[in-house]
């Protein structure tokens, strides 16, 4: 059963249970997809001394790869079946809107930014909380976001937002199908890859195994400002102030950049030497 | 003394995995270790000595049919319960892909301060203290853990505590009734054919790896061979098991496994950006590739620009020899 959008002041309500599910439906899903703007990991990245997070001024954003294939993902289950409407769901500075904007011209339908003060330096609760409530809030089948990040890197906020909404994770998927009201697919699980699926709705994250992202064409390009672009704050989606941090930066410190080493050109003998080397470090 | 829950991994046969003694070694460091599972039901007084060997003072077991049939679900609930009887300072969870799904989940489910990643824990006047390793690791992050109670996830084979005493653990066993939780199910684990009894590639000291540049599976042979001279495990770059030449299981970098060995031995790797961000804290690094611009040598200690069969074939030879004098 799709999760329904949530009563609001136009009047609008939720169907009661038992209502028609997406299997019966056939067809109409909608996607939730989770983008975000990082800094270019092509560029140097640090953290602000003065405040102890990622500095996002030091290096020119970009719409985070990762996200870039989740969302490929909805779009290849769109071509499949033109019925499906995918939504980019995003939360960050104002400024992001051009990097989301880059999701309208690959083919989404629509975006909705949480923009709030309050969120700069939010930890992964206070993320997976924002998050989770922006959509509770929205009808959907699947919320499918990318398995890391490459700036936190924590990889853990599809399956916060899971505990969030009640509703069962499939993380770091190697692939991902949907039929008959079921998502499933290969997990890259610890002990090996593991088949996983669940009733929708559901979270999934997916790897970089999956298909590269496509490009936005020029028809992409210019229907993408005409596209439906919703801005929303902490207190329209009933999510109050500022939250403590999980923990407090102490120090940072920049570990001597990793220099080159020795570098030989094997004239012959570089087998035998590397064991020297080896031997003299107590590696062998 | 406080109490430091740690998730153990135990497979369906009941051995422990991954990086559970290391995890009971710090946690032993830094109050009392109390070792937590999700277990078939009959599987606990196996469990108990075992983790007890490795110096956990109290096990808490929650039995389940669906221990290994659940994602992440049984985990959670287990660790839920053991939080409310041990109110413990924090819980330590491998930072692995389950453990991360585990670790997210509790904190959302207990409110509690999640603090994920980190390479190093110690203690100081003001409290637990995390380290993390940023940026594919160019940088150090030191934080204190805030409020009562943290869930900490830690690195695989970043933490170095001696192993604790082995301890008589005291076992709690509690049923666990799974039924209508929100989790996917798990199917089975494709085997993953283990033909040497080399170290677990997470937590190994040594890393012998090979990328594109070795140009077919069978000649990734060499890797293998190379990996088992030095007693090292074996990983690969993601090119490597794109090509079908290694399992993805043996994948080092962003989307496979991060690895901090003592010596990592990179053969035919070019080291793309998202290679080095799996493997650039190791403490030594060598290179073994022909072409002289790869961007692996510039984070190597020792690198060699050369044909890998012809280095490699004379660097066993070598090892081979001073093990015999």
């Amino acid at each position: 059963m799709r999760n329904q959008r949530e009563p609001d002041d136009d009047g609008g309500t939720r169907p009661p249970d038992g209502a028609p599910d997406t299997e019966t439906e056939g067809g109409n899903m909608r996607i939730l997809v989770l983008v975000k703007e990082v800094p270019d990991t092509w560029g140097e990245r640090r953290i602000d001394p003065a405040s102890g997070r990622v500095d996002r001024q030091s290096s020119s954003p970009v719409l985070d790869e990762i996200g870039e294939r989740a969302l490929e993902v909805a779009l290849a289950i769109k071509d499949s079946d033109k019925s499906t409407e995918v939504v980019l769901v995003s939360m960050g500075p104002a400024s992001a809107t051009k990097s989301i904007r880059k999701g309208l011209a690959m083919g989404a339908s629509s975006a909705i930014h949480l923009v709030d003060d309050a969120l700069v330096g939010a930890d992964l609760l206070f993320t997976a909380e924002a998050l989770a409530a922006l959509i509770g809030r929205e009808a959907f089948d699947l919320v499918l976001a990318g398995n890391e990040s490459t700036d936190g890197r924590g990889g853990i906020v599809p399956a916060m937002i899971a505990e969030h909404l009640g509703m069962p994770h499939l993380t770091f998927m190697d692939s991902l199908r949907i039929e008959a009201g079921q998502v499933s697919g290969m997990r890259n699980g610890d002990h090996g890859p593991a088949e996983v699926s669940a009733h929708l709705p559901a979270v999934a994250s997916i790897t970089e195994r999956l298909p590269d992202p496509r490009f936005p064409n020029f028809k992409g390009l210019m229907t993408a400002k005409k596209k439906p672009y919703t801005t929303v704050s902490l207190a329209e989606i009933g999510v109050g102030g500022m939250r403590e941090a999980a923990s407090t930066v102490i120090s940072s410190k920049e570990r001597p950049a990793r220099s080159a080493g020795v570098k030989v050109v094997d004239s012959g003998n570089a087998g035998r030497e590397l064991a020297d080397f080896l031997a003299q470090n107590r590696l062998i | 003394m406080s109490h430091i829950l740690v998730l153990v991994d135990l497979s369906p046969a009941g051995e422990v995995r991954g990086d559970a003694a290391a995890l009971l070694a710090v946690a032993a460091q830094l109050g009392t270790p109390v070792a937590v599972a999700a277990i078939h039901p009959g599987a606990g007084e196996g469990a108990a000595a075992l983790l007890g060997g490795l110096g956990a003072q109290h096990v808490y077991l929650a039995e389940t049919e669906q221990a290994h049939t659940l994602l992440s679900l049984p985990q959670v609930e287990a660790l839920d319960g053991a939080v409310r009887h041990f109110g413990p300072e924090a819980v330590l969870v491998s930072h692995t892909h389950n453990g991360q799904d585990v670790a997210g989940r509790l904190a959302v489910r207990l409110g509690t301060a999640l603090n994920v990643d980190a390479v190093a824990l110690a203690r100081d006047e003001s409290g637990l203290v995390a380290t993390h390793s940023v940026f594919g690791g160019s940088t150090l992050v030191e934080a204190t853990v805030r409020g009562a109670r943290s869930i900490i996830t830690v690195r695989p084979g970043t933490l170095d505590a001696p192993a604790p005493p082995s301890a008589a653990a005291e076992a709690i066993v509690v049923p666990l009734r799974l039924d209508g939780v929100p989790a996917a199910q798990l199917g089975t684990v494709e085997a993953v054919i283990e033909t040497s009894n080399r170290p677990e590639l997470r937590t190994a000291s040594k890393v012998v790896s090979g990328g594109r540049g070795l140009g077919s599976k069978e000649n990734f042979a060499l890797v293998e061979q190379l990996a088992d001279t030095l007693g090292a495990a074996v990983g690969a770059s993601r090119a490597a098991v794109d090509s079908g030449y290694a399992l993805q299981t043996r994948q080092v970098g962003q989307t496979g496994v991060t690895v901090s060995p003592d010596l990592y031995l990179a053969l035919g790797i070019s080291g793309a950006i998202q290679h080095r961000a799996g493997m650039q804290t190791a403490k030594v690094i060598v290179a073994i590739d022909k072409d002289e611009d790869a961007p692996i040598f510039e984070i190597a200690d020792y690198g060699i620009v050369g044909d890998v069969f012809t280095v490699v074939p004379q660097l066993i030879d070598a090892i081979g020899a001073r093990q015999n004098s």
